[in-house]
């Protein structure tokens, strides 16, 4: 490591004792990186893997289009599906303009001295971090037993949007705030009203943003369990579910057939599983290329 | 219609500047949008009430003292005992395994994609494991009795087929996205010359991983943890499904162990009668749960604001 | 109207200067014509929270002139030209005291709508800023919010002729704005505010993000406007205040004992005399480029 000092020659540098062994340290550190990300692609893979292998015999027509039994060679998730695609709709329906009308608010209209507007602000971020169960309390509570609804589609799609709300409302935020400034003052100069303003050129510049992070906020609640498992019911459901009759859903079909104790249900809950994931698949693919096709350049 | 006003030069008339009738919209809108946000509010305020008000029954009729230190959860049998401290213990022994994943492979994680990895990589990787965030927690919950469980037996842990371990750790996994997630945004929010001025000394990558970078963002990582610690309390359909449903106070990851979570779904799916002691006990587990996981939140919030400060 | 009386040589350096020597400059005996008077600013200030961005300001501005606002950075001749059009009202933060009258109303009146003011008093920004839309919405965006539907076709053609764009752009409407040039851009942004028949143009460097041809093309299209509209600009170009404004006023930054920046108005006069012949040593001192 010295370097020859003050003669002529080339300086040489020693290695140092230690060398090899920061050598050795920084591989095996790079190794553990490494393995980090391998064991959580290798848990996926796995997971994958044994889903497909369970479920891929049980995926016929049948399986999609019969009503569950008692006997699981005549199992089906017809209304299970049915009622995913339900919840879906009513969720579409219930949080997209509750979420975008409260980004707009915070994100437009609301002073941000205010301490009411930072409050809601922080509601909403606590509200993101309540487990899913907590919201199931909620609905046992207050629709299924307070308003006495019963444990119906309805109450399903209620307690599932308040469940991804903060969700969509971040989301839209942020599709909001991406659009540049210069577009609101623009619009202003021109004699604009403020819901003008927003209406007409905020807004439809933010739709691709609002529509990706809603799609993704719905992909997640479709697979959520928890909350439905008490607003839902688990009885036999053999119909094709209602908006104010008893229901399910895929997630809660899958849970049902994974605790019956024959080795055949847990096939059928693979294959459910493997339909939930489709559906999945499906939704994220949708989001995803949204998102590419309207990037922005401003 | 509007008469904006004069083009040419010449004597003008009087502009109008004060405000025409249909003002009336825009307070209209304001108010939509005002109740739209409200309903975020209701929502918490909702919460609450169903939390407190049958909880505040329940102890009542249940010694609070006796709740939060009682050692047995028997709300069932006769004699019924209702010590929460078993759904506690559950709780928490899986939230320990679960760490013991998503604390050292999800810090890995986000190191590489950090530090090591080309934006390239990083561009495949980010998206991947999404996907593993993605899953719902009712998949996990079977990959874990169904799969894991097995695998364990098979290689000699003798677990019981419901068991802390195997759900503890899936949970882990399942968390990993989530830590590498926010504790790559505290990294890559450390500014470059940090790193530049360390790599200019001669420091290895490992070194300036280690030793600069995850420092420097160390308030940012250890909100990752809570906010995974506080997801993993929560967590209810693999522990339902994997964990088991009998209460009680044990160590040994092998056998079951049912959490808060467990029990609330349990028991809510079954039809209890309403103002029953046993509904009542929903809540009142559903209010420690709530607790547990507020204070992780309101903790995990402050991080996260101290670490964006620092660099903004 | 009446001959003012001579200006004020206020002598003086840039800091700590008294404010009450500012008060109202007026052109001098050596102009001739009478002019009607559009804005008359009597002492405005504005505050950005604690911040005074600018004090004391009285000036006219008078009826198919250019006027130019010039002075160094931070003197507050955006902020200043803001007040004109009440855009400083989307800042949470500001606060407006004093009077702009706009024939003979206080745009700052207890019940005056901002929304009314801008459709009479247009602005074009420093960054084109068109909408992300085809040109033909770029322009017909503002008749369609004021409600005037009809002959939408024609207001868009008048408008884009009056910028000098239509030629360019006539095959091309439904095109997106954001393909054209800078220029073009800018001239689009300025046949935007034409669509709505305004009374002022107010354009705040509008040239400054631009190319020198572009630039060029800027300039003479404010001399053609001249005779229909009222303009006013903010340039930190003064080789721009010289080629265009017939009125320019000078603004400095006054550093308070506390060492806020406070801006503060100058002198005001024909352009002429203010590249000629300043009164105030500190206008001399930045039009002769000693600091800018």
């Amino acid at each position: 490591m010295s370097a020859a000092t003050g003669t002529a020659g080339a300086p040489s540098i020693d290695h140092k004792p230690g060398f090899d062994r920061d050598r050795l340290v920084g591989w095996i550190f790079g190794g553990f990186l490494a393995f980090s990300l391998v064991i959580s692609f290798v848990v996926l893979g796995a997971l994958l893997y044994d889903v497909f292998s369970k479920g891929i015999g049980e995926l016929t027509w049948d399986f999609l289009t019969r009503p569950p039994s008692s006997l699981p060679e005549r199992a089906g998730a017809r209304p299970a599906i049915l009622g995913t695609i339900y919840l879906m709709l009513l969720l579409i329906a219930l949080t997209v303009p509750i979420g975008v009308g409260t980004a707009v608010y915070l994100e437009e209209y609301a002073n941000r001295e205010r301490w009411y507007n930072r409050w809601l602000e922080v509601n909403i971020q606590n509200l993101a971090g309540v487990p899913s169960i907590v919201y199931g309390i909620l609905g046992l509570a207050f629709l299924v037993r307070g308003l006495n609804l019963g444990r119906v589609l309805l109450a399903g799609a209620l307690i599932l949007t308040l469940l991804v709300l903060p969700t969509v409302i971040v989301a839209s935020r942020e599709a909001l705030r991406a659009v540049p400034d210069t577009i609101r003052q623009g619009a202003f100069a021109l004699g604009a009203t403020r819901w003008q303003v927003v209406s007409r050129q905020v807004l439809p510049a933010a739709i691709p943003g609002i529509a990706t992070g809603s799609i993704l906020a719905l992909a997640r609640a479709i697979g959520e369990t928890a909350p439905l498992l008490l607003v839902g019911a688990l009885a036999f459901i053999s119909f094709n579910p209602t908006l104010l009759g008893d229901f399910t859903a895929l997630p809660i079909q899958i849970f049902q057939w994974i605790s019956k104790p024959q080795e055949e249900f847990r096939l059928k809950a693979a294959a459910a599983i493997i339909v939930l994931l489709a559906l999945l698949l499906v939704l994220n693919g949708f989001a995803v290329w949204l998102r590419h096709r309207y990037q922005k350049r401003w | 219609m509007a008469t904006p006003g004069i083009i040419h030069s010449g004597a003008p008339p009087q502009p109008r500047l004060q405000a025409r009738s249909r003002r009336h919209s825009e307070t209209v809108v304001k108010v939509v949008l005002l109740a739209c946000a409200a309903i975020s509010v209701v929502t918490t305020v909702g919460i609450v009430i169903a939390l407190l008000l049958p909880a505040i029954e329940f102890f009542r009729e249940i010694n609070f003292i006796d709740f939060i230190t009682g050692t047995r959860w028997a709300p069932l049998f006769t004699p019924s005992s209702f010590g929460v401290l078993p759904l506690v213990t559950g709780t928490l022994a899986l939230t320990f395994w679960a760490a013991l994943v998503f604390i050292p492979f999800g810090l890995g994680a986000a190191i590489f994609m950090s530090e090591y990895a080309s934006p390239r990589v990083r561009g495949v990787l980010k998206p991947s494991l999404e996907v593993l965030a993605g899953i719902p927690t009712v998949v996990f919950g079977f990959f874990a009795l169904v799969f894991f469980t097995p695998l364990l037996r098979d290689i000699g842990v003798g677990v019981e087929v419901f068991n802390v371990l195997s759900a503890g750790l899936i949970i882990g996994v399942m968390l990993i996205p989530t830590v590498a997630s926010v504790s790559e945004d505290a990294m890559a929010a450390v500014p470059g010359d940090l790193r530049a001025g360390a790599y200019a000394l001669g420091a290895t990558r490992f070194k300036v991983s280690t030793r600069v970078v995850v420092p420097a963002a160390f308030s940012g990582i250890i909100a990752s943890y809570i906010l995974a610690i506080s997801r993993a309390i929560g967590e209810t359909v693999i522990a339902l499904i994997a964990a088991g449903t009998l209460a009680q106070i044990v160590f040994d990851p092998t056998r079951q162990s049912e959490t808060m979570a467990a029990f609330i779904a349990a028991t809510g799916i079954g039809d209890v009668p309403t103002g029953s002691i046993e509904y009542k006990t929903i809540f009142a587990v559903g209010l420690t749960l709530f607790v547990f996981t507020l204070v992780m939140n309101i903790l995990s919030i402050r991080l996260v604001r101290k670490y964006r400060e620092v660099y903004e | 109207m009446s001959r003012p009386p001579q200006g004020q040589s206020t002598g003086g350096t840039l800091i700590g200067v008294d404010p009450r020597s500012a008060t109202e400059p007026k052109p001098r005996e050596s102009q001739a014509a009478e002019r009607p008077v559009l804005f008359d600013v009597r002492d405005l200030g504005v505050r950005y929270g604690a911040h005074v961005a600018l004090n004391n300001v009285s000036m006219k501005i008078y009826r198919n002139q250019v006027t130019a606002f010039i002075g160094p950075s931070g003197c507050g001749k955006s902020t200043f030209i803001r007040c004109f059009n009440r855009m400083n009202d989307l800042i949470e933060s500001a606060r407006v005291t004093g009077r702009v009258l706009y024939h003979g109303q206080d745009l700052y009146g207890p019940d005056v709508d901002p929304v009314e003011v801008r459709k009479l008093i247009g602005m074009v920004f420093q960054k084109p800023n068109p909408f992300p839309k085809s040109i033909y919405d770029n322009v017909a965006f503002g008749p369609r919010v004021l409600g005037l539907k009809s002959e939408l076709d024609e207001r868009v053609e008048r408008a884009l002729r009056s910028a000098a764009l239509w030629e360019e752009v006539k095959d091309r409407l439904k095109m997106n704005a954001l393909s054209l040039s800078g220029g073009q851009q800018q001239r689009l942004c300025i046949a935007r505010c034409l669509a709505v028949e305004p009374d002022v143009l107010l354009m705040d460097e509008p040239a400054s993000a631009l190319d020198p041809i572009s630039t060029a093309a800027i300039e003479d299209l404010m001399h053609e406007l001249r005779s229909d509209y009222t303009i006013v600009i903010v340039t930190h170009n003064m080789q721009q205040a010289g080629r265009v404004a017939d009125m320019t006023a000078f603004f400095s930054v006054d550093i308070g004992d506390d060492g806020q920046r406070t801006g503060v108005l100058v002198e005001y006069d024909d352009t002429q005399q203010i590249f000629t012949n300043p009164a105030d040593e500190r206008t001399e001192g930045y039009v002769t480029g000693r600091f800018g």
